[in-house]
């Protein structure tokens, strides 16, 4: 208590910086899986090759990850674009499946009753497809969002700085209600940010009070 | 490209091959942990997911602790242990059962769960005791959602093995920090590579044994 209470300022900072390193590859990994799952939903011979990929990619170490993205991106170690990028990518890996779940779990009949009506694809994804995926590609989204949270803080072993300074300063100075305090942090930012999804969930979709995975 | 050489001449350079810090033993070091660790936390989440399965009841106190397993980041953990404990083998070892147990024990539950409950029931009507039922008719039918929690218990450890070098605890991470010190790129990606490569062995591997789990005449459903 005493560590923080003297060092209550750095572990906000800390924390913002966590924050805004954590939202990044949550939102541009949604971005990019949903027409990706789109696609391997709509076109289940692309499906049957994607979705497997996608997967394989979630198979790959994180810290190994970081390490390797270098060579690929052309960055340097020390860029925090290795860290946004490689967790973006378990995001993808994660959501793609997901994406695909959600979309099969959309009653074939509301479906055929909006081309019935009308719809053009892209009016049928947008207003029937993805607001009745919604609870199943939220319970994705909460999944990709806690994992996130928690594997920013490898980062700070390449020198990406958030909560998980804490940790690597904290062992090296022996002082672990440091290492406390930034294990708590993060657990209380995940929980943060699996509460807010849940809260746009309710506001994105009213008639589904409840979340079903 | 040529770091890509570069860390593949680095894996070929015989001298890494020789005496007690070889590439095998640290290799053999990163398997050590993956399966002792997966190992023991089956048997502590395995026991827990039959009873909160068979037993129907604790289901959400289950499933918020997983959840809240899973929010621990891998690092903190260790190294909190590891002030705790000292350096060394034991504080990756216990790091890497607390992030086991989760997808063990999410996997046992949802498996047993999923038993059709008629089947259970016919089972009881045919004179089964308890004991019978679990593990003639529940966990034989939960094998592959059991082996599916096993498969990723495997993934997530031999992912976070790597950290144990931090904290002295020997593995592949050791060329990994060792090189991070010196700012040595080369051995960081080979090393980094190697144990990409190993989690794609496993990985196959427990695909395989997850096929092979289900049982003659059954249909698995994808549970998710």
């Amino acid at each position: 208590m005493d560590w923080l209470a003297k060092n209550w300022e750095l572990v906000i900072n800390l924390s913002w910086v966590h924050i805004g390193l954590s939202i990044l590859p949550v939102v541009v990994g949604l971005a990019v899986a949903l027409p990706l799952g789109w696609v391997a939903f709509r076109y289940k011979r692309v499906g049957r090759f994607l979705v497997p990929a996608s997967g394989l990619l979630y198979t790959i170490p994180s810290l190994p990850l970081f390490i390797a993205l270098p060579v690929v991106l052309g960055t340097s170690i020390l860029d925090p674009a290795n860290l946004v990028v490689g967790l973006t990518i378990y995001a993808v890996a994660l959501l793609v499946r997901q994406i695909v779940d959600a979309l099969a779990s959309v009653s074939q009949d509301v479906r055929q009753a909006s081309v019935a009506m009308g719809y053009s694809s892209w009016q049928r994804f947008w207003r029937v497809d993805l607001p009745l995926a919604g609870p199943v590609l939220l319970s994705g989204l909460r999944v990709v969002a806690v994992s996130t949270v928690s594997l920013v803080s490898i980062g700070s072993v390449i020198g990406v700085t958030s909560l998980g300074y804490l940790f690597l300063n904290g062992f090296k100075r022996g002082i672990p209600a440091e290492v406390f305090t930034g294990v708590v942090a993060t657990v209380i930012i995940a929980f943060l940010f699996d509460g807010a999804l849940v809260l746009i969930g309710r506001f994105a979709m009213p008639w589904k009070r409840k979340v079903t995975s | 490209m040529n770091f890509l050489t570069d860390a593949i001449a680095w894996i070929s350079n015989p001298a890494l091959h020789e005496g007690a810090n070889s590439l095998t033993a640290r290799i053999g070091e990163h398997l050590g942990y993956t399966f002792g660790a997966v190992l023991i936390g089956a048997l502590i989440a395995i026991p827990l997911g039959i009873l909160v399965g068979h037993t129907r009841r604790g289901a959400g106190i289950a499933v918020t602790f997983t959840g809240g397993l899973r929010a621990l980041p891998s690092l903190g953990v260790l190294i909190l242990i590891a002030l705790s404990v000292g350096i060394g083998f034991q504080a990756p070892l216990a790091t890497f059962v607390i992030m086991a147990i989760p997808p063990l024990l999410s996997g046992t539950y949802a498996g047993i769960h999923a038993v059709n409950p008629a089947t259970v029931d016919a089972a009881r009507a045919m004179g089964m005791t308890p004991l019978q039922v679990i593990f003639q008719v529940e966990f034989p039918l939960a094998l592959p959602l059991v082996m599916a929690g096993v498969r990723s218990a495997i993934l997530q450890v031999v992912a976070t093995a790597t950290l144990a070098a931090y904290v002295s605890g020997g593995a592949l991470g050791v060329y990994i920090f060792s090189a991070l010190a010196r700012r040595d790129y080369t051995q960081m990606l080979a090393a980094s590579l190697i144990v990409i490569a190993l989690a794609f062995a496993l990985e196959g591997l427990f695909a395989l044994l997850q096929r092979l789990a289900r049982p003659h005449g059954t249909v698995v459903l994808p549970v998710k």
